[in-house]
């Protein structure tokens, strides 16, 4: 039997050993404890290392608060950090690791910082590290060459590189009351809303059910409360109308009772079922939300209240009961208030020996000398814990008297032998969904708590109600009857009284006594995780910070993984009283979503990874089965280049680009976006919508058009074809396709209802494919039946009907590549049918099928503009684009674009560039006048688009650069320090290619 | 958030574009006045309290809305097409 395990009780499954490794050392547990039981029952009392000073810690909580013991859990290759060992659930196979410790938990060279608590006192940061005025670490730059050093020896733990393989998911869910906690509230609560017919949620971020109810002890309708709480919850499940969602932490409240909530679904088992999300996301809309989270037990601070072996009672008590495992054999207690007295009662009863209960009260009541009696423990009223001692597990404790009126600590100093101390400070609900929701919380002076409101109407979108020690009813009967008359009202019934669960449990007051603090000698902890201690919140008042939100960010208390879940209210309550005033007036923070960690790959859930949507084109299954190497664009997938063996990218498309240019190519268009534009009032809008005319454009006819933002900047080029008088068929880029889409319905619902008008997107109804080259036109005429194609019937432009194989087809002359070319539209599901006929066609004439890269390069041979030069900063001038813009008529855009600043010269305007050291140009890379590789300066503007122009034979680019027309001609060069390329250039027109157009023309 | 689309019914906020602040009144397509343009284009009422936006449901019917949201409790006090006119007509 290991150590500490009791040789009976607990709630784990003895029969079930579970093997695993912490620190590379083998332990073995049992089915149903946690990391944290589990080395507890193997005699483990150290399990990190502190945040600032590297002090041993243990154990303090045995929950979700839990801020020492933070591991990393590895999955092969993949580690995540920070979890507490509290919430864990071992499994075979489990591999965890400790964290902030170099080179071993045991011996930490960082605990070397110990011994500097002066200089690492709260705003360490900010007093530390001015840099001096002048030289080569001024200013900010000492912080930045110490943050490297500092990051490492402060801190948590490591997070990891590897991708995560991990699946997760997300779901939404609808309810009538959602049920958050799982204590004799909640599931009081559940089981009514459910008894009345309503649809419930009930959520634990535990694995099991009945929270409290799992450890107190305590009897319920004459059975073990753990009974009667898993009576209860076998009735819910046999409920079709109740959900349960264990290992589910509700993290967010947000509006309309909107509940965000993390189901951890595998992460308790050695491998996920086939299927199985790692974890899953749950958007909850819940009619109404009961809020039954229970309360945390506070520390007590006091000098080396964080050594290992000092822990909260009803963690304590809930590893012995819930776990069988004892934390100490010699245990002393320290209180404020009565509930620690059932601690010791209970651990007694588990079998350890209570050798002392200090309670800072110098009167108790009879009913808790009768506990103290029957722990069997010498009661020390009126005394505090003024020390621990020992080193990374507790030996002993020095306690001393105490008045609790005035904080003074008097007479002989007296030592006790013990393994453990147990802590209670008084509870704290758990109210941070409440707070999360808008409410506010109030103290109250009895409960030495912050209390959640009343729900309120000033939120009228959020309807909670609360039940149990959430409400700072404490005790398990208010619990049960609180329960069910939140979960009926929730559910929209009447409560009918009825006989209610009968609760035998030990007696106590739930006020403590307003003590939080033994002032002594020795560093006292507040934040445990973040090392915060009761001198540091003093040191920030002395300072001057007296509001408790500057109080939290300069000492950072409660800024840490654990938010503060222990800290929050003892710091707050030694601030009050730093600046004497009550807490009251003091108030609090505000608590923040989310309550505990959540993993990004949750939130991201199907949007990465295999279940993202993807778009493919008609001719998409070709493309591959004839070798194309594909790229991804958007949620598209278009061909990036179509290589031959053992050719390079760039072979590939300087291959297919000069093939097109010398006979003939061909390449898949279908992604362009396309919008049927279609009514009386179609031609109007138009003309609205674009910078030039379009009612005058005839039918059968395309044009190419430019549309602005309202504020006068470009928005999107593309060719609009008029099938008929009041039919139009627009083209949109690809990427802008949806934003243009939008753009019109907005203008055509909000601004001109009255223009009779309908935009339909079409891009997925049509498959297009653009051919080009000097032979494209002898391609056409050899496979296109019903029309001709001559220059007579088809001019620059022009728009005729077809048949290509048997299928209808629309053709259009119009030009991208700057050859003379035609985009040949069809029936998407005809796309590949069309396709292979075209390129049957071309065979004769060496057509090459063409990608992306080789359609790059040839618009900018041509100096045409895509969506990286409409970058949104641009103007049509910048672009050259100005001849668009129509005087006969107002557009969107017009009356701002002729503001000053969008008209003046110095602008960054397209130009060309030439590589004049023959290398290839990146973009991105700046352009100069003068270089300077050390110091880069005064850039003139950056690169766009690059390529190696088969036609110029050089390497080129498309840059916006200031004043840049101005500059065609003259020298400059490139700066690109992240890449080292540096290099001259000489700057020229856009239009590299056949300026004049005689190609597409001729 | 719901808002509640008048032809698809109460749907999550998910499916919604928002399209701004609906209060924005666009100058006749002819004008010069720049101020003018400016307010349209730039400024932006940002109350605490209730507010007229247009919505977009974008996710749904396409259709844009014309919202009256609180701001501060995120509670939406009307909908209806925003087709009804231009001109924002305060809470409707």
């Amino acid at each position: 039997m290991s150590p500490r395990r009791a040789e009976a009780g607990g709630r784990i499954d003895r029969l079930r050993t579970i093997r695993f490794t912490f620190d590379g050392a083998p332990y073995t547990g049992h089915a149903g404890d946690t990391l944290a039981s589990a080395l507890l029952a193997n005699g483990v009392t150290l399990f990190g290392r502190s945040f600032k000073y590297h002090r041993p810690r243990g154990l303090l909580a045995a929950g979700v608060e839990e801020p020492n013991a933070l591991v990393t859990v590895l999955r092969g290759e993949v580690r995540e950090p920070n979890i507490a060992a509290t919430m864990v659930e071992i499994y075979d196979g489990l591999v965890a690791v400790s964290q902030n410790r170099t080179p071993s938990l045991a011996w930490d060279i960082g605990a070397i910082n110990q011994l500097g608590g002066k200089i690492l006192s709260a705003g360490f940061y900010y007093k530390t590290f001015m840099g001096p005025v002048i030289g080569p670490l001024k200013g900010t730059r000492f912080w930045m060459f110490c943050e490297h050093f500092i990051r490492r020896a402060a801190g948590l733990g490591r997070a990891g590189t590897a991708p995560d393989p991990a699946r997760y998911e997300r779901m939404n869910a609808f309810c009538d009351v959602l049920v958050v906690g799982s204590g004799p509230a909640g599931l009081m609560a559940a089981k009514a809303a459910a008894d009345q017919g309503a649809r419930v949620i009930l959520a634990d971020l535990e694995a099991g059910f009945g929270g409290s109810a799992n450890w107190s002890g305590e009897t319920i309708d004459g059975m073990q409360a753990a009974d009667w709480a898993q009576r209860i919850v076998g009735q819910l499940e046999g409920n079709d109308n109740v959900r349960l969602l264990p290992r589910t932490t509700v993290w967010g409240y947000y509006d309309g009772n909107t509940l965000a909530a993390l189901e951890r679904v595998t992460d308790h088992k050695e491998a996920a079922a086939k299927g199985e999300p790692r974890q899953r996301y749950w958007a909850i809309r819940a009619g109404t939300v009961v809020l039954a989270t229970g309360a945390f037990e506070r520390p007590l601070v006091f000098p080396g209240n964080d050594r290992p072996g000092v822990m909260l009672a009803h963690a304590a008590e809930r590893y012995a009961y819930e776990y069988g495992v004892l934390p100490g054999q010699r245990i002393a207690l320290f209180t404020n208030n009565d509930s620690a007295y059932a601690s010791a009662v209970a651990l007694k009863k588990a079998g350890a020996a209570v050798v002392a209960i200090v309670d800072v009260r110098s009167d108790v009541t009879g009913d808790m000398r009768r506990l103290a009696s029957e722990a069997e423990a010498e009661l020390l009223t009126g005394h505090a814990v003024i020390a621990t001692e020992g080193g990374k597990a507790l030996s002993g404790l020095k306690v001393q008297r105490f008045d609790a009126m005035s904080g003074a600590l008097s007479g002989d100093e007296r030592s006790i032998h013990a393994d453990c101390l147990l802590m209670s400070g008084g509870w704290s609900p758990t109210i941070h969904l409440a707070s999360q929701a808008g409410a506010k919380a109030e103290w109250d002076p009895a409960r030495q708590a912050f209390l959640p409101p009343k729900p309120t109407q000033r939120w009228p979108n959020q309807h909670w109600i609360g039940a149990g020690a959430f409400t700072g009813a404490f005790s398990t009967a208010e619990a049960i009857a609180e329960g069910r008359a939140a979960g009926v009202s929730a559910a929209g019934g009447t409560a009918t009284p009825i006989a209610l669960p009968v609760v035998e449990a030990a007696p106590g007051d739930p006020d403590p006594a307003p003590v939080f603090e033994i002032k002594a000698k020795g560093k006292s902890f507040v934040d445990f995780q973040h090392d915060v201690t009761a001198e540091d919140v003093r040191l920030a008042h002395r300072e001057g910070f007296v509001s408790v939100e500057h109080l939290k960010r300069y000492t950072t208390l409660g800024m840490a993984t654990d938010q503060g879940k222990n800290s929050n209210v003892p710091g707050l309550a030694i601030m009050a009283e730093a600046l004497g005033k009550p807490i009251l007036e003091v108030g609090t923070t505000r608590f923040r979503a989310p309550y505990t960690a959540v993993s990004i790959g949750s939130l991201a859930a199907e949007r990465f990874g295999d279940l993202k949507p993807e778009r493919l084109t008609p001719m998409h299954d070709w493309h591959i089965a004839n070798g194309a190497r594909m790229y991804s664009a958007g949620l598209w997938y278009r061909p990036m280049i179509y290589g031959h063996a053992g050719e390079t990218v760039e072979q590939a498309y300087v291959r297919e680009a000069k093939a097109t240019r010398e006979s003939a190519g061909i390449v898949d268009v279908s992604t362009l976006g396309k919008i049927a534009v279609q009514g009386p009032d179609a031609a109007e809008f138009l003309d609205r919508v674009y910078t030039n005319m379009f009612s005058t454009l005839a039918v059968g006819k395309a044009r190419y058009g430019l549309m602005l933002r309202e504020d006068g900047l470009a928005f999107d080029d593309g060719t609009t074809w008029r099938l008929g008088e009041q039919e139009f068929l627009m083209t949109t880029t690809t990427a802008n396709a949806g934003k243009v889409m939008q753009h019109l319905e907005y203008f055509l619902d909000v601004i001109w209802p009255e223009l009779k008008v309908t935009v339909t997107s079409v891009t997925d109804e049509w498959a297009g494919a653009a051919i080009g080259g000097p032979n494209a036109r002898a391609i056409l005429a050899s496979c296109v039946k019903g029309t001709a194609v001559d220059n007579a019937t088809l001019p620059f432009m022009g728009i005729v009907h077809g048949e290509i194989a048997g299928v209808p087809v629309m053709i259009c002359r119009l030009s991208f590549s700057g050859e003379m070319a035609f985009e040949v539209y069809s029936g998407a599901g005809y796309g590949t049918h069309v396709w292979e006929a075209l390129i049957e066609a071309g065979k004769p004439f060496g057509l090459v099928t063409y990608g992306l890269e080789a359609l790059g390069t040839m618009r900018i041979e041509k100096g045409h503009v895509t969506g990286a030069e409409i970058d949104g900063r641009t103007t049509a001038r910048d672009l050259h684009l100005d001849w668009m813009l129509s005087k006969k008529k107002p557009f969107i855009g017009s009356a701002m674009m002729d503001r000053e600043g969008l008209v003046a010269n110095d602008r960054l305007q397209l130009v060309g560039l030439i590589a004049l050291d023959n290398r290839p140009l990146n973009g991105g890379g700046h352009v100069v006048e003068q270089l300077d590789e050390e110091n880069p300066h005064d850039s003139l503007g950056h690169i766009t688009a690059c390529c190696y122009s088969p036609a110029l034979g050089q390497y080129i680019a498309l840059a916006l650069v200031k004043g840049g027309k101005a500059r065609h001609g003259t020298r400059a060069f490139v700066s690109d320090p992240l890449r080292d390329r540096f290099g001259p250039v000489e700057i020229v027109s856009n239009h590299f290619y056949d300026p004049d157009g005689s190609r597409m023309h001729g | 958030m719901l808002i509640t689309c008048p032809y698809c019914g109460p749907r999550d906020v998910i499916e919604f574009t928002y399209q701004g602040d609906g209060n924005r009144e666009r100058p006749q397509p002819a004008s010069q006045d720049l101020d003018a343009w400016n307010a349209y284009v730039y400024d932006r009422l940002n109350p605490a309290g209730d507010h007229n936006e247009i919505w977009q449901h974008s996710g749904g019917c396409r259709s844009h809305l014309r919202v009256v949201r609180n701001t501060i409790t995120h509670e939406i006090l009307s909908t209806e097409f925003a087709r009804g006119g231009h001109k924002a007509g305060g809470r409707s």
